[in-house]
């Protein structure tokens, strides 16, 4: 920055002094920031969500050469797997057409039972699907920014989903971008349903890929390969949702692979169940009514 | 007169630059690029900008410019308000102390003291994010994001030079 003449007439030890003070000023801010981040969680959130629109146009130009060549970089790689690739879709093929029947006879079969028991099924969700524009790659904060906000009729704690199962959820809505919180960001606490034996427990991110079952009811056993889905209580996520499978039982814990790879994100979808949830606290008073039917951007 | 003027404009353009250089690579480390498709994370680029220019250029690249750039690495990466600003001003301060130290060495000794400022710079970004979460946050991540600044710096730091021999030899 260039410096006015006056400035440089100013004898050195006092501009010494005076740019010390202007840095330890800055420091206290920082560290100021720090702690008004942990009280006035809410400011200091709607500021991130104006700055964040802010650059979210910048994001959303870069972020499409990038894409272009995300994809240039895939088939290329994919070109060299090929033939493996082939037998192994044909190999799966098979498996596949055998679940196929399976699951229709369930379909069918769960059908009826439903129709026998007058069941209600949940409401049904709206989407919005938007583009990745921002994937920060930080090592203690697991979070995207989404080019869609709340124009497009994003709302703070829908659920982000892609289509191998949930991602994470919407932490923060500006105007034109939301951002994510990824279920393996150490924030991020799920309430799951575990295996067959549906026990419940709370999937906690770490900062790993691997996030861990915690707060399960005691006596209750969990064995690796269990499916790990969403089980809808606390009204923040719908349930049945699948997160992720469980790759490890120790005493050190319970660790969860979850379906949806970080570095794989391109499109989100956004669901919208209608759930009030916990999330939805007296200061946020936007809730999600009044929408005008959701926005389809898939490619 | 008016010669005069566009040359000053030009000069303040110029020396806008280190900042501005900062401030996008901020913006450009958050863009999703996958060519590091094994890695989760990306090198933190801005750190190597505050690095470099406290050690060039340090009337160019002022306090006030590494906080912004700090606190706009926060905001879109999702850190907790004011960490990653912190970060960059001690980066910044530590360089600044011992400029005597870095004047006329070689690259290589530039690229153990960029590895020292690193380390320094990861150190206190999980002790702040452990302290604000209360909790010992996983450092593997942080090794392997530093692991990668590191290594990445010697690229960034070419296109700096570049960039200072080609615009800002009048400082």
């Amino acid at each position: 920055m260039k410096r006015g003449p006056g400035t440089q007439r100013l004898s050195q030890p006092i501009r010494g002094l005076a740019s010390r003070f202007a840095y330890a000023g800055l420091v206290a801010v920082a560290i100021g920031l720090m702690v008004l981040g942990k009280i006035d969680v809410l400011m200091t959130d709607s500021f991130r969500a104006q700055v964040t629109d802010a650059v979210a146009p910048v994001l959303d130009a870069l972020s499409r050469p990038a894409e272009a060549m995300n994809r240039a970089v895939d088939q290329v790689r994919e070109l060299s797997q090929l033939r493996q690739e082939n037998a192994r879709l044909r190999d799966n093929q098979g498996r596949l057409l055998q679940w196929q029947t399976a699951a229709r006879n369930l379909e069918a079969e769960n059908k009826a039972l439903r129709e026998l028991l007058n069941f209600k099924t949940g409401p049904e969700p709206s989407f919005i699907t938007a583009r990745v524009i921002a994937d920060t790659g930080g090592a203690f904060a697991h979070s995207l920014i989404l080019n869609a906000g709340s124009r497009e009729g994003v709302v703070r704690g829908q659920a982000a989903v892609t289509g191998l199962g949930l991602a994470g959820r919407v932490a923060g809505v500006g105007a034109r971008s939301a951002r994510i919180l990824l279920v393996t960001d150490l924030n991020s606490r799920i309430p799951v349903v575990v295996g067959d034996t549906r026990t419940r427990a709370i999937m906690a991110g770490n900062n790993t890929n691997q996030p861990k079952l915690i707060h399960l009811p005691s006596g209750e056993s969990v064995q690796i390969g269990d499916r790990v889905v969403t089980s809808g209580h606390g009204g923040a996520l719908p349930p049945g949702l699948p997160v992720g499978q469980v790759t490890m039982v120790n005493e050190n814990g319970i660790k969860v692979r979850p379906f949806v790879e970080r570095t794989r994100l391109e499109f989100i979808r956004l669901l919208d169940f209608g759930l009030a949830g916990i999330l939805e606290g007296p200061t946020l008073r936007k809730a999600p009514k009044a929408r005008k039917g959701s926005r389809k951007r898939k490619p | 007169m008016r010669q005069s003027l566009w040359h000053r404009m030009d000069l303040l353009a110029r020396q806008l630059t280190p900042s501005m250089l900062t401030l996008a690579l901020v913006i450009i480390g958050v863009v999703p690029v996958r060519l590091l498709d094994f890695s989760t994370v990306v090198p933190l680029l801005p750190l190597m900008a505050v690095y470099h220019w406290a050690i060039f250029r340090p009337r160019l690249l002022p306090a006030y410019a590494v906080f912004l750039a700090g606190l706009l690495q926060d905001i879109l990466s999702g850190a907790p308000l004011g960490v990653n600003a912190l970060v960059f001003l001690v980066a910044y301060g530590v360089v600044l102390s011992q400029k005597k130290f870095f004047t006329g060495k070689s690259f290589l000794i530039l690229w153990l003291g960029f590895a020292l400022v690193a380390a320094l710079a990861a150190t206190l970004h999980w002790l702040a994010v452990s302290l604000l979460n209360a909790t010992l946050v996983e450092i593997r991540t942080a090794v392997w994001q530093y692991l990668l600044t590191v290594g990445f710096f010697p690229a960034v730091a070419w296109i700096f030079t570049r960039w200072q021999r080609a615009f800002l030899r009048l400082d």
